[in-house]
């Protein structure tokens, strides 16, 4: 006869921890394969938990209205065979089941997961039964097996403890014992996240010194990479000091992100129009006009969109909740730099033609990289694109440029099979549009208007040219 | 009703908690301190600091009544007198300037104080009854440390006229003529002999065997001498029934045979209980330990980002544990990695003499698989001792047989509670007996004896 050990299965996506709520069996029943033996609930669900295996219920871990953590004991069956539990586990079940084994349950939930195989093997000597005379004669694990699960311990250490040669230093650590240590080496290893129980103690009665420290967290290091091939792990760490314009980038991040609700939102639109618009243009611009990016033609979409939606072309004053809804659109353009991020201004994009724009685009970015931007060409801005199309990327969550309440952020145009109105498959030219906007004062029904007028316009590119 | 936020919310302002509130306050957490009444808890108001006080006034009260009687040192003296009202201020004196005191730590530490009953309506919100309504307070994370209250007796309820705890006993306008302490636990003890000195006949009932029951027979030897000495009555096994109709206190020992007490006031104190109740626990789901709080080692309970600190959560109850609880907990909430790892929690309990114990007992470091050896050193062979006019007790070491570990210390002697300090440093630091035995002991204190206990493990004692 075995013992199966049950323990709390993964009940559920990113459940760590159940609450038992009714139970099916009791100890001594006899349960087959399959048999519900009690239901946990989570917060998303109450879950069955079946027996695996056709046994006798010997032991049960959780009273009712517990909550157990994912991996915890539950149930220990009695089945023919071997079973799953060691065979110091087992013993408890046959002599005093519920004392003993509740006490083994609880040990095993204390200890850190990579230590349970360490504490269960050492339940033999502690689950035998209380008689004074196995116990002394149970051969006690030196220091050297209770760090086993780190067999690359250096030999040396060992060797220079070794002043009793039957138990080094008189230290043997009794199953379960804490291991000796200063309050200031014990606090060092938990800084480090340490678990001095793997630690060989070389001072008087075993003690764990501050060099016994250092060297298990050199050996740490150390004995990963002896038995790896290849190019050692580098663990250099460079201080990059947050100053100057990236402390500004910083500042403005962390603001933004705290002070707004961003919603964001990300939609597809089909460019193939817009795109033979542009390559047009282009090819028949004259000397003296810039080559047009699509940029020029969104802030036209964006001028007409703002017309309708003018909730989304604003500055709030959160301190002094008040919405400043602009006639204007200064489109910032969000610019990188050499030294990091910049949001230079196209100012009144409403009053400029595409061209116009186009080339203020092209002014305002490199006078943003070159440091000659003025101050007004930085600031002001009432609503803000920020383009990654050229990188790539299928879609992002642009972080708003406080105190806007709206960026529109360009992904990566992609030619895609799509189906046409007579359901053949044709070539089309796609584009997202994945835009944040302050939920505070722009609601989501908007939002989606906003950029389905977006979309609108830039599918059907005549639009952007009619009054 | 106000709403405040913040990110750490702490239940309660006794020791746990205004140290909870002042760490977390340092460590820059922004902190709010629930207390529904005084700052510092049982402890501070109605618990360890004034019953001190009493102790203080009792044995001066003591020494200078036995001066008068005539003393071999050569004072001679008047018969003293006592004014309790007066001693009852002045302890009250003392309460407040460390009301104060806990006050303004808080206030430095940036934490705020919101005084009101506080219950909590989940595990992130509680809402306190102030002076001036209700004050909704919203928070990260909730550290409970609602601490304990006398244990009543079913068959006799406070009254707090004639059956009293020890909070009214520490209150009393006048010394009562015949005092019957109910629990020979260390809360009854010290105050049945406190106010013995002062003057009360008192009778101490324990329903078991022996008084003292978390210490050892040896040790709470010299403690039934000097209560015999003072002529303190014990009543072993016997139990308390309530009053009978002229008021005095009905008790029966254990073979049933009934008997009766006269006496003017029954001071109650069989134990304290966790205080689970009252401040909305049902509102939450928190595993349960007996009748404590479940905790883990970083003092999580069963609800993630509420933790449970002090009396609230186990044994032993005592405000030392608490603080270093509260400490811990506040500073794994700031992001610090912290587990509870304390070799020793010591005690001490301030009869006369007192008692003192760190560490394992012989019992308990044998049941635990220990082969051990241990030695006691008599404060008879302490010159310190008998230029005190106190050589009652001893100090006792325990220690592994194998590599001389030291397992547990205990003393009984007069002042032997500063001790504790010694006691905890040894067992934390790992000493081994030769540790304590070469540490130089300065001459005359009653530390020696420390030392000459370590020594005479070791089989040389010097002294004896």
């Amino acid at each position: 006869m075995g013992v199966h050990v049950i323990k709390l299965p993964d009940v559920g996506e990113g459940v760590a921890e159940a609450e038992f709520v009714e139970l099916h069996v009791k100890p001594g029943d006899e349960v087959q394969a399959d048999q519900t033996l009690a239901d946990v609930m989570t917060d998303k669900a109450t879950v069955e938990i079946p027996s695996p295996v056709a046994g006798t219920v010997k032991w049960i871990g959780p009273e009712i209205g517990e909550t157990i953590a994912v991996g915890t004991e539950i149930f220990r069956l009695e089945v023919a065979g071997k079973g799953n539990a060691k065979d110091g586990d087992s013993a408890p079940a046959q002599d005093k089941p519920a004392a003993d084994a509740t006490a083994a349950a609880g040990d095993a939930e204390a200890v850190p997961e990579k230590d349970k195989t360490h504490t269960d093997g050492h339940h033999p000597s502690r689950m035998a039964p209380a008689d004074k005379a196995t116990e002394t004669a149970d051969p006690q694990p030196t220091p050297e097996q209770e760090a086993a699960p780190r067999p690359a311990q250096p030999e040396r250490k060992v060797a220079k403890a070794g002043v009793n040669a039957q138990r080094p230093n008189g230290a043997v650590r009794q199953p379960g014992e804490k291991p000796l240590a200063s309050p200031a080496v014990r606090k060092a290893a938990q800084d480090r996240g340490i678990d001095l129980r793997f630690v060989h103690g070389t001072g008087p009665a075993g003690r764990v010194t501050h060099d016994d420290l250092e060297a298990y967290a050199a050996g740490a290091a150390a004995t990963p990479h002896e038995a790896r091939a290849g190019a050692a792990p580098n663990t250099e760490i460079q201080e990059v000091k947050v100053i100057g314009l990236r402390r500004k980038i910083a500042q403005k991040m962390q603001a933004a992100k705290q002070r707004i609700p961003h919603a964001s939102h990300v939609e597809e639109v089909d460019v193939t129009a817009l795109e033979e618009l542009r390559q047009h243009m282009n090819a028949t611009r004259h000397d003296d006009q810039p080559k047009l990016t699509i940029l020029p033609f969104l802030m036209r979409a964006i001028v007409k969109g703002v017309a309708e939606f003018p909730q989304v072309n604003a500055r709030y004053d959160d301190d002094n909740e008040l919405v400043q809804r602009y006639g204007a659109a200064h489109i910032g353009i969000a610019t990188q730099t050499d030294n990091g991020l910049i949001v230079p201004v196209v100012r009144h994009a409403e009053a400029n033609d595409l061209w116009t724009n186009a080339s203020e685009v092209k002014r305002v970015s490199s006078a943003a990289r070159d440091g000659t931007a003025k101050r007004e060409e930085l600031s002001g801005s009432t609503i803000t694109i920020t383009s990654l199309g050229a990188i790539g990327g299928i879609a992002s969550t642009p972080v708003i440029n406080h105190p806007e309440v709206a960026i529109i952020g360009v992904n990566k145009m992609v030619t895609r099979p799509m189906y046409n109105e007579q359901g053949q498959v044709v070539p089309r030219k796609l584009m997202n549009l994945s835009s944040s906007f302050d939920h505070r004062v722009v609601d989501g029904y908007d939002m989606a208007q906003f950029i389905q007028a977006l979309k609108g316009y830039l599918e059907y590119p005549a639009t952007l040219f009619m009054d | 009703m106000s709403d405040l936020t913040c990110k750490v919310l702490v239940l309660g302002g006794g020791p746990g908690g205004y140290i909870a509130g002042i760490r977390a306050g340092q460590l820059g957490l922004d902190t709010i301190l629930v207390e529904g009444g005084r700052l510092g808890g049982c402890c501070l108001n109605v618990g360890c600091i004034p019953s001190k006080a009493f102790i203080h006034a009792a044995n001066e009260y003591d020494l200078i009544k036995r001066y008068s009687e005539g003393s071999e040192t050569g004072i001679s003296t008047a018969a003293p007198s006592l004014a309790l009202p007066k001693t009852v201020a002045w302890k009250d004196d003392i309460v407040t300037r460390l009301n104060t005191g806990v006050a303004g730590l808080l206030k430095k530490a940036k934490t705020r104080v919101v005084e009101g009953w506080g219950e909590m309506r989940d595990g992130k919100t509680c809402v306190v009854t102030t002076g001036d309504g209700e004050t909704r307070i919203r928070a990260e994370h909730v550290i409970i440390a609602t601490g304990s209250y006398s244990t009543e007796l079913p068959d006799m309820p406070f009254d707090r006229e004639k059956i009293i705890s020890s909070t009214d006993m520490l209150s009393l306008s006048e010394v009562p003529k015949r005092l019957a302490v109910v629990g020979g636990g260390y809360i009854g003890l010290e105050l049945g002999i406190a106010f013995r000195k002062m003057g009360a006949e008192v009778t101490i009932v324990e329903a078991m065997d022996r008084i003292l029951p978390l210490y050892d027979r040896e040790l709470t030897k010299p403690v039934m001498d000097r209560m015999a000495n003072l002529k303190i009555k014990v009543m072993l096994e016997h139990f308390a029934k309530g009053l009978d109709k002229k008021g005095a206190l009905r008790v029966e020992d254990k073979d049933g045979k009934a008997s009766t007490i006269e006496a003017d006031k029954v001071l109650v104190t069989v134990g304290r209980s966790p205080r689970t109740d009252g401040w909305g626990r049902e509102e939450l789901d928190l595993a349960m330990d007996g009748k404590f709080l479940k905790i883990d080692e970083k003092c999580r309970t069963s609800m993630r980002n509420v933790w449970a600190i002090g009396d609230v959560t186990g044994e032993p109850m005592l405000a030392h544990r608490a603080m270093a609880q509260g400490e811990m907990v506040a500073e794994i909430i700031a992001g610090e990695n912290r587990s509870w790892d304390s070799r020793a929690i010591p005690a001490v309990c301030f009869t006369d003499p007192e008692v003192v114990s760190a560490g394992m007992s012989e019992a308990e470091a044998k049941g635990a698989g220990h082969e051990i050896v241990t030695a006691q050193f008599p404060y008879k062979a302490n010159g310190r001792a008998m230029t005190m006019e106190d050589e009652s007790g001893f100090v006792r070491i325990i220690a592994r047989k194998d590599n001389h570990l030291v397992l547990g210390l205990q003393a009984v002697g007069g002042e032997v509670s500063e001790l504790s300090a010694q006691f905890a440093l040894a067992l934390e630091m790992g000493a081994r007996l030769e540790d304590i035995a070469g540490t130089i002991h300065a001459h005359p204190t009653k530390s020696e004896a420390v030392q000459e206990a370590a020594m005479k493990a070791l089989g040389h004692a010097l002294h004896i």
